[in-house]
């Protein structure tokens, strides 16, 4: 029987999820439980709706012509935690000689990631905290396993986009920034690091879903401060 | 002769007119980038500033700067006139100053008559007089029309018809002028009249060998012209300047002449650069030369004017000359079209400023080169001044050297023309179909008597089964009216200047147009595959609303469902139109292009099936309706491409909107990705598409306040526009479009 994935949603097209325009795919259901997650509705993973990868496949196909400088990225929710069918999914894309891009926190075991990365041609990882502690706090997850993860990405020769959310009073502070540079010496695959402004925009998400927003009060990330702390990588 | 040609190389375009064959035989395609690009000299800033300061003082008197009401605009009724003599480097204005608009009542003497009065001003006694005696275009349309066709331009299904004003979307070859000299081209004329004069005396011969007679009368006149100027244009341009000088002069005696909706430049920029090239190698002019030269070009074309009525304004908003120049493309032998003068014209926008005139038009190809590519989506990142129209659909069909009349009507330039002839409001003949041929507004009978519909619920087989009958009728009644206007503006304002720089034969278009599409595909499948209930009048007992219960598959979202009704609906109109005779042999076409027009036909038509309510604007041109695109851009991108170019091959225009922060985080990945857009868009033969990027902020800020963007140009249904010359009704529904916050 044809593997199957529950995918939250499509988003025809991205600009802001790797190289080029890609066609985004949301998956459906999160091990993690961040505290800033614009995207709570993915958490679930009993919640959207059900796919084969010859149904998601023929999406995609429609919107190829536009796809020539970008590919398609699996986010979420975490594409990890359904990973045989984002492998089976990567590896039809690459018959295609579609880029394949991961958007992942890493917080799978690394046993289980290991196929898909075999497909994947970019890995945006998620570094959420840049300590041991906020990680846990924060997240639920650890930051011990993430850079293992990045580790793994490593060794198959995987580039790495990192991204870091900064939010106000959490982690915009200048040490954050420069921890987050130091942390991420060890990996060459390293090509870019994104830091990506804390928006309020997913509190209505929280509201209809009947789940308090853990950093209700917090305000939206200033711009000008988020060039600066961009200066210092 | 020889000396002005000197260095260029010899073929058939010496023995016969022939711009294409000299250009391809000499121009050099340039596959670099913009890092050449001069920036505005000294005395480009200063008369530009004298410009701006002309510009903000027309604005302040309410959009036109002054009116001479006793002077018939022609090619030889002016004295010179000029913006800055001692500093402009290439001369001419419509009138004996700049901005000031002249009086052309040769299509239409009442027309002239309120849009004088609308600014202020008084129609001379004199000019009065005068048309007395005269018959105008308008006068000959109205002496013929009956009464069914009277009743259509009523109630308004169908609008903006050219019988009342210059029909323009002619585009004289002005490269011609340039090339060969007047002398030769007259030349030429009378020779054809010669041969044409042995041939039977049929009607079709004495109509033509009439035309040419003032066509050779009007090349002399436009020698007249250029002489006032101080210019002997009789022999060929001998250096870029000229060539841009003489260019222009062809152009400035058709607009002096004609009043046309749309007086297009045609394909110039790689032509000049041959000129440009020859000068630059010589070491006669350098780069700051050439772009001073075309910078100063583009100056005089951003003040060509005429004067238009306030219900004018009102379909085509914004005071457009529609001025377009096609861009790029690509040559049939493979190399590009692309030449240094391609990016010196799109760096005027920097030079001189952002601004809707020229309206340049890139013709886009998958093989353009690639710096190329990246410069325009630079362009339309930072201006939103151009637009794209695919030139791997177009080439196979019109070959190389066509341009772009209006916004996206193609013609081989020189060629070709075509008989203009606006649109049909497809959403109010679905109304009408309903209502047993009714007016839904005004009540009154348009169509022939059938019973209207009587059931509670609409069923979509007998819908389509009487919109089929009432599309026939239609295309028959607009048919006939097209032909007695062009029939008409033929016998009373022939366009002298512009056919004399045509072949003496040439093939012609009638351009059929739509509006209405996106509304009728919708209203289709809620009938289809929703329930919709009538609501009817109880005075007039007119069905006048609709209830749609549950949902229905909306155009602009890459569903088949409906965007094959809206893909099917054009072919049968189009098929429809096909079946009628047309005057002078002209070949049938459709466009689905609204301009603003879409706000006045949607004030025009009640309530429709898919929800939208009375007197609510259309989408413009091919657009899917605003708010009902809910599957991103690509989505709705996707379902207009599905309208097929076979059937509307006067054009399908895309107004596309997108905020900067959705196309990509650094300027350059945004270049990159409106790229992509384009090259996906296109690959499925798509036809046009306007590009905006800004976000609906800007645009509200410039609505509320006019002073703190007072040069705000924006892309509107196939032509860019100054935000500030838009109603306060088309503004609003500007800012209501949708804009795409995801690609």
């Amino acid at each position: 029987m044809a593997v199957t994935g529950r995918i939250h949603s499509f988003q025809s097209m991205g600009a802001v999820d790797g190289p080029g325009l890609r066609y985004v795919i949301f998956f459906q259901g999160c091990p993690l439980r961040c505290a800033f997650c614009h995207n709570p509705d993915t958490w679930e993973p009993a919640g959207g709706a059900e796919y084969t990868v010859e149904q998601v496949m023929e999406r995609i196909l429609r919107c190829r012509g536009y796809l020539k400088r970008g590919g398609v990225t699996a986010t979420g929710g975490e594409p990890l935690a359904q990973g045989e069918f984002v492998e089976e999914l990567f590896r039809r894309l690459h018959e295609e000689g579609i880029h394949t891009a991961l958007d992942t926190s890493g917080a799978v075991a690394l046993d289980q990631a290991k196929p898909v990365l075999r497909q994947t041609d970019l890995v945006l990882a998620d570094l959420k905290f840049t300590t041991e502690e906020a990680y846990r706090r924060y997240t639920g997850g650890s930051l011990r396993h993430t850079l293992d993860f990045l580790a793994l990405c490593e060794e198959q020769k995987i580039p790495l986009w990192i991204r870091h959310v900064v939010i106000p009073g959490l982690t915009d502070g200048e040490e954050n920034i420069l921890r987050l540079k130091e942390l991420l010496r060890p990996y060459p695959h390293v090509e870019r690091v994104e830091l990506l402004a804390f928006r309020t925009l997913c509190l209505e998400k929280y509201r209809a879903l009947g789940i308090p927003f853990p950093l209700e009060g917090t305000p939206e990330m200033d711009r000008q401060r988020l060039t600066k702390l961009e200066q210092l990588l | 002769m020889t000396d002005c040609w000197s260095g260029f190389r010899p073929g058939q375009w010496q023995e016969t007119i022939d711009v294409r064959d000299f250009i391809q035989r000499n121009y050099t395609p340039y596959t670099g980038d913009e890092s050449f690009l001069a920036p505005a000299t000294q005395r480009t800033q200063a008369v530009m500033k004298k410009l701006n300061n002309l510009l903000s003082l027309e604005r302040e008197f309410g959009g036109v700067l002054d009116i001479d009401t006793t002077t018939v605009t022609s090619l030889l009724t002016y004295k010179p006139g000029y913006l800055d003599k001692d500093r402009e480097i290439i001369v001419g204005l419509q009138t004996d100053r700049p901005l000031k608009r002249g009086v052309n009542p040769f299509g239409g003497i009442r027309m002239v008559r309120s849009a004088c009065k609308a600014y202020g001003y008084e129609l001379s006694p004199q000019v009065e007089e005068e048309f007395r005696y005269r018959t105008t275009h308008n006068d000959g349309v109205f002496r013929v029309y009956n009464e069914e066709t009277k009743a259509a331009r009523h109630c308004g299904l169908i609008t903006g018809l050219p019988d009342a004003y210059g029909r323009g979307r002619i585009i004289g070859d002005y490269r011609r002028v340039a090339l060969y000299g007047i002398d030769r081209l007259v030349e030429e004329k009378k020779a054809d009249k010669a041969r044409i004069g042995q041939e039977e005396m049929t009607e079709e011969n004495i109509r033509l060998l009439e035309e040419l007679y003032r066509q050779i009368d009007f090349l002399g006149k436009l020698k007249e012209m250029a002489a006032m100027y101080g210019f002997d244009i009789s022999a060929p341009a001998q250096n870029a300047r000229e060539a841009v000088q003489w260019l222009y002069f062809g152009y400035l005696g058709a607009i002096k002449e004609q009043n046309g909706a749309a007086m297009s430049l045609g394909r110039v920029s790689t032509f000049l650069d041959i000129y440009f090239q020859r000068d630059l190698e010589n070491g006669v002019l350098d780069e700051s030369g050439a772009q001073e030269i075309l910078d100063d070009f583009v100056m005089k074309l951003r003040m060509a004017r005429h004067l238009r009525t306030q219900e004018y304004n009102e379909l085509f908003g914004g005071d457009p000359m529609w001025i377009t120049e096609a861009v790029g493309g690509m040559g049939e032998d493979g190399r590009p079209l692309v030449t240094r003068t391609s990016y010196r014209i799109l760096h005027t926008l920097y030079n001189l400023g952002p601004a809707p005139e020229p309206n340049l038009t890139v013709l886009w190809s998958e093989q353009l080169p690639e710096a190329f590519q990246r410069y325009c989506a630079k362009v339309s990142c930072e201006t939103d001044a151009i637009q794209y129209e695919n030139d791997d659909l177009m080439r196979p069909i019109y070959g190389d050297d066509y341009a772009i009349a209006c916004c996206v009507s193609a013609m081989r330039v020189g060629k070709e023309m075509q008989f203009f002839g606006a649109r049909a409001n497809l959403a109010k003949l679905l109304l009408m179909s309903l209502n047993g041929g009714k007016d839904e507004m005004k009540n009154q009978q348009v169509g022939p008597v059938t019973e209207p519909w009587q059931g509670e619920y609409l069923e979509y087989e007998e819908v389509t089964r009487r919109l089929d009958f009432y599309r026939a009728w239609l295309a028959r009644m607009y048919v006939n009216t097209m032909n007695i206007i062009h029939y008409m503006h033929d016998k009373y304002a022939y366009e002298k200047t512009q056919m004399a720089l045509h072949d003496t034969r040439v093939h012609r278009y009638m351009a059929f147009g739509a509006a209405g599409m996106s509304v009728l595909a919708d209203s289709l499948s809620a009938i289809k595959y929703a329930r919709v209930k009538c609501v009817r009048d109880p005075g007039t007992g007119l069905i006048t609303g609709f209830e749609v219960e549950g949902e229905y598959p909306a155009f602009g979202n890459d569903d088949d469902r409906v965007d094959a009704i809206a893909a099917e609906q054009m072919k049968l109109f189009s098929q429809e139109l096909k079946k009628h005779p047309l005057y002078r042999g002209a070949e049938a076409t459709l466009s689905v292009l609204t301009i603003t027009s879409n706000v006045v036909y949607g004030k025009k038509t009640g309530a429709t099936p898919d929800g939208r309510k009375a007197g609510e604007p259309f989408a413009p041109g091919a657009n899917p309706m605003h708010g009902r695109e809910k599957n991103g851009a690509v989505a709705a991108l996707n379902s207009v491409a599905k309208i097929s170019y076979d059937w509307c091959k006067d054009g399908v225009s895309n107004t596309f909107s997108i905020v900067p922060e959705a196309l990509g985080r650094t300027p350059e990945e945004r270049y990159s990705n409106l790229v992509s857009l384009l090259e996906g868009y296109f690959g499925q033969m798509a036809h046009h598409l306007n590009v905006n990027v800004l976000n609906r902020q800007t645009l509200l800020e410039a609505y509320e306040d006019p002073s703190k963007y007072p040069n705000l140009t924006i892309r509107v249904s196939g032509y860019a526009v100054n935000f500030h010359k838009l109603t306060r009704e088309q503004q609003r529904e500007v800012i209501s479009r949708t804009f795409h916050e995801a690609v």
